[in-house]
């Protein structure tokens, strides 16, 4: 399996990220785990661009931040997406559904 | 929204950086706790569990590194520590910074100065709502020269020309205000109706003149400048519409004009009336007298060059409901500049050279603070290295030098600053009067902007270079401090920019080389008349007493005798134009054929043009000047005797190339009035500039030329006695005649000849000014790379010497280096003033651009300069003991 790992495609990472907390308000490490999870371990998130991308994000104001116990009584800081965030997910999955169509256009035309 | 964020956001972590660390530590330590939670479910141990969520995330503090550095306070909190630390650099170098700083204090003083000056008179647009859209329209002589326009032209424009939404003439006016305090002579100017309007400025109070009014017998209508309201009316509204005596005529105060007001046209003027002249246009009248400036407002959309065809296909194609006179016919078309380049026309060759010689200097400084920069870049090799080492990357690197650099600069441009103020301080109390928007000059918002912009410039320039350098190449060597090849570098770095430092100051030397001996030639130029112990007085008479042409001769001559009486004065003479007195009295002389043809009385095919001097007997006498041929004219010359008139030698060669002019006729003015015999020849006398050639000349006796009285003449004084302490006793012996009778000026012969050539004076001051500065830091800079190499090369000397070397020798060798540099700056700078003093061409007098012994001067006083600046270091060398420096 770990051999199977990539980096996230660059450009892509702020998408899972919105796409993610669109179903529920997270925590970092649990926006990691569900992208893995949900990519079928094809994608792995590393720590660090992931909460760079959250404070980038954050700033923007796509994501709101909020310290909150968790499940297990510890202290960690939740995510949860703004309707800006809301606007951008939409827009970003278009243009990738877009760019997605055509490069599998083109390479069936190539085939 | 998001803007706000990142503010916010940003300033937050700015206050408390331990807070913003904190948060940043506690989410990265809780994603490993819950990563390691996830591995014990796994059923790992603890231990195995952390180990497996480190390897999976990696170092914490390194993760927690890579957040932190997200956000604009982190490059601004890198700028900070960037600024303390190149602070602490400039601070424990001293010398350096001091040098460096003063260095790009007087680039950025001098060329703030000079933009000062130059920004409001070439850059800026004229104040006026519709600046672009004002031109001014010449008629053309046919030389091409430009040609004042007549009035009958203007008229004929306003009904055909479809370009111009406005046209408005004008022509000079110096009324006399009395009543109240003391009579005052102003200036000020007569102006067709619509001249405010072109201009887009109306009276702040009052009104606007009124078309009706501009026609002979209007309504005597003036408006003043709000200077000369508050000066003489104390700003009160109660006087607008009421009546004010000029020249002793009642005008009534229409209005007065906003008191930003300033008219480009005339910069002195402050009194405005109509023109008031006949639209029936009279051929004899003034009407058809080339005397009138036009300006225009174009219309909007209306290209300069449309307009200019659209007036010249008007001038080819006269219509028979405009008849034309046979001397303003158009024929060679008509000229429209923008009003901008119309009053900058005289004085922007001297602008641009000095600009290009500011520029110059700046450039000199930068090369001199590039050259200390590299110099210490060299020295600090060692340090780049081992930061480089310690994972500083390149771009890391020039960052920080570029920021030492920036505040070296902006230190130097808060100096220089202080620099320009008191250099505008100079340059407007050095300003030849010529200078056009004189007043505008100040330290305002453009010129700080151009500081600030010069200042960054320089900051980038002369930091780029020693970053690029020091921040490149191999560590290794760089740790060692040895390297032989990164040595040899920046020496050929810097020796290239010492050159070209040689070569900008040999181009600043030559041009106030030639300029100063221009001033020279000019100064050494034949008057043509004595200026010392030369007095002249300017007096008008004017009223209804003076309207008689006997009671204005009998006041001159009366005038005449009263200063003949005062102490010390040895002649007294008066003239209608005075030489370099700014006037322009010019007239076509037509010359009577030759006496032995078989019709005398027929006219020469030629009207050859001369100044027209209308004199008292005994001018020429008073003036000092020297007479060739014949007779003066003298007090027997009274006015029902034989009419007579001299001529210059000038003239009198033009008129007769190969006979004697003593004894033929000449006839000046309109065709009835009589022939004047020619009695004498004098020499030629410079009228208007000490630079112009326009000797022609025409004497005659004020009584003896009746179509003509001039109510304003200069009366010559010359006295054995101080001059300063004479003009008050003159202007009582004048007034003890006639107490209204103003005096327009009153002038030192001598002060008037200074003033004919203060424009030159000028640019020669500032290029000498510069030239100095550039000499200096060329000589400096020469001495520093020279000592520098001399240190680099202790070593090398100390064996040279050890091998025998004597220190003749050695002194040789850096003599030589330095003198090399000297020749290949000196070469540069040839080829370069070969170039550059083309630009000067048009304000040299009397030598060539490429004057030989000025090139020999200087290039003789920039080889001593930098044989002493080489000297110093060379004598160090000289004197290296080899048994020290070996064992080093």
């Amino acid at each position: 399996m770990d051999d199977q790992n990539t980096d996230v495609i660059q450009g892509t990472l702020d998408m899972l990220i919105l796409k993610t907390l669109s179903l529920e308000p997270m925590h970092g490490f649990g926006i990691a785990r569900r992208v893995e999870q949900i990519s079928r371990g094809v994608f792995k998130v590393n720590p660090g661009s992931l909460l760079t991308a959250l404070q980038r994000l954050e700033r923007a104001g796509s994501v709101d931040s909020e310290w909150r116990d968790t499940d297990n009584a510890r202290r960690a800081k939740f995510y949860t997406l703004t309707r800006a965030g809301k606007k951008q997910l939409e827009t970003e999955t278009m243009q990738w559904n877009r760019r997605v169509g055509a490069i599998a256009r083109l390479l069936k035309a190539e085939a | 929204m998001s803007i706000r964020r990142h503010l916010t956001r940003g300033l937050r972590v700015l206050l408390n950086r331990p807070a913003a660390d904190r948060d940043i530590a506690d989410e990265v330590r809780h994603y490993l706790e819950q990563a390691t939670d996830e591995h014990m479910a796994r059923g790992l141990s603890y231990d195995d569990a952390r180990r497996a969520a480190r390897l999976e995330c990696g170092n914490a503090t390194v993760v927690a590194e890579q957040v932190r550095e997200y956000g604009w306070e982190n490059a601004l909190g890198t700028l900070v520590a960037d600024l303390r630390q190149a602070l602490r650099r400039l601070r424990a170098n001293r010398g350096f910074t001091v040098v460096a700083v003063l260095t790009v204090a007087l680039g950025v003083g001098a060329s703030t100065t000079i933009f000062s000056a130059v920004n409001p008179i070439l850059f800026e647009l004229l104040p006026y709502p519709n600046a672009r859209r004002v031109v001014a329209v010449w008629d053309r002589m046919a030389d091409g020269n430009r040609l004042a326009v007549t009035f009958g032209t203007y008229r004929e424009l306003i009904e055909r020309s479809r370009s111009f939404e406005a046209i408005a003439v004008m022509r000079g006016w110096e009324p006399t205000i009395s009543g109240g305090a003391e009579p005052e002579r102003l200036i000020g100017q007569q102006v067709s109706a619509g001249y405010f309007h072109v201009l887009g400025v109306s009276p702040a109070v009052g009104q606007d003149f009124d078309p009706s009014d501009d026609r002979p017998g209007g309504p005597n209508v003036v408006i003043i400048s709000d200077g000369l309201w508050q000066r003489r009316f104390g700003g009160d509204r109660r006087t607008v519409g009421q009546p004010i005596t000029l020249g002793n005529a009642p005008y009534v105060l229409a209005g007065v004009m906003p008191r930003g007001f300033e008219n480009v046209l005339e910069p002195a003027a402050e009194v405005w009336s109509l023109l008031q002249y006949d639209k029936s246009l009279p051929t004899q009248g003034r009407e058809w007298g080339h005397h009138l400036r036009m300006i225009g407002l174009l219309r909007p959309g209306v290209a300069h060059i449309v307009a200019g065809r659209d007036l010249d296909d008007i001038a080819h194609h006269p219509l028979k409901e405009f008849p034309r006179v046979p001397w303003s016919r158009l024929g060679q078309g008509l000229t429209v500049t923008s009003l901008q380049d119309d009053v900058t026309r005289e004085i922007k060759p001297a602008l641009l050279a000095v600009i290009g010689a500011v520029v110059l200097l700046l450039g000199i400084a930068c090369v001199n603070v590039t050259n200390l920069l590299l110099a210490r870049g060299a020295q600090r090799q060692g340090e780049f290295a081992m930061r480089a080492a310690l994972g500083a990357k390149r771009s890391r690197l020039i960052r920080q030098l570029l920021t030492e650099s920036l505040l070296l600069a902006i230190l130097g441009g808060v100096f220089g600053l202080f620099l320009a103020e008191l250099g505008i301080r100079a340059l407007v109390a050095l300003s030849p009067a010529g200078l056009p928007r004189a007043d505008a000059i100040c330290l305002d918002v453009a010129v700080f902007a151009f500081a600030f912009g010069i200042t960054t410039l320089i900051g980038l320039l002369v930091g780029l270079i020693p970053a690029l350098q020091a921040s490149q190449g191999n560590l290794q060597p760089g740790l060692e401090q040895s390297s032989r090849h990164t040595v040899g570098r920046h020496r050929k770095t810097r020796s290239t920019l010492v050159a070209i430092e040689v070569a900008f100051a040999l181009v600043l030397l030559l041009g106030s080389g030639l300029l100063f001996r221009s001033l020279q030639h000019l100064l050494a130029v034949p008057l043509g008349f004595n200026p010392s112990h030369l007095l002249a007085i300017q007096v008008k008479v004017s009223g209804p007493r003076y309207a008689s042409d006997s009671n204005t001769h009998q006041f001159y001559a009366e005038t005449l005798e009263v200063l003949r009486g005062l102490p010390g004065v040895t002649a007294a003479a008066f003239s209608s134009q005075l030489p370099l007195g700014g006037d322009e009295g010019r007239y076509g002389v037509l010359f009577e054929s030759n006496k032995q043809a078989p019709n005398p009385g027929v006219l020469d095919e030629r009207r050859i043009e001369a100044h027209r001097y209308t004199v008292s007997p005994a001018y020429s006498e008073t003036m000092g000047i020297s007479l060739r041929h014949g007779r003066t004219l003298n007090s027997h010359d009274v006015a029902d005797a034989l009419p007579v008139a001299m001529i210059s030698e000038s003239l009198a060669h033009a008129a007769f190339p190969t006979e004697d002019a003593i004894g033929r006729r000449l006839r000046i003015g309109p065709s009835d009035s009589p022939w004047f015999t020619i009695v004498g020849v004098v020499a030629d006398v410079k009228q208007s500039s000490l630079a112009l050639s326009e000797p022609n000349g025409v004497y005659l006796i004020d009584k003896q030329l009746r179509f003509l009285v001039d109510r304003t003449r200069w009366i010559v004084l010359r006295s054995q006695s101080d001059l300063e302490g004479l003009a008050p006793a003159v202007k009582t012996a004048i007034w003890s005649l006639d107490k209204d009778q103003p005096i327009i000026r009153i002038e030192m012969m001598d002060a008037l000849v200074a003033a004919s050539v203060s424009e030159r004076r000028f640019v020669l001051v500032l290029f000498e000014v510069f030239a100095l500065v550039a000499l200096a830091l060329a000589a400096i800079g020469i001495y520093g790379v020279l000592s520098g190499s001399v240190t680099e090369r202790m070593r090398e000397i100390g064996v040279r010497s050890a091998l025998g070397a004597s220190r003749a020798n050695i002194l040789r060798l850096i003599l030589r280096q330095g003198m090399t540099l000297t020749g290949c700056g000196i070469a540069l700078g040839l080829a370069a003033a070969f170039i550059a003093s083309q630009a000067l061409v048009s304000l040299l007098f009397g030598i060539s651009r490429l004057d030989p012994l000025t090139y020999l001067v200087v290039i003789a006083l920039l080889v001593v300069v930098s044989t002493i600046a080489c000297g110093v270091p060379a004598w160090r060398a000289a004197r290296i003991d080899p048994s020290v420096t070996l064992k080093r």
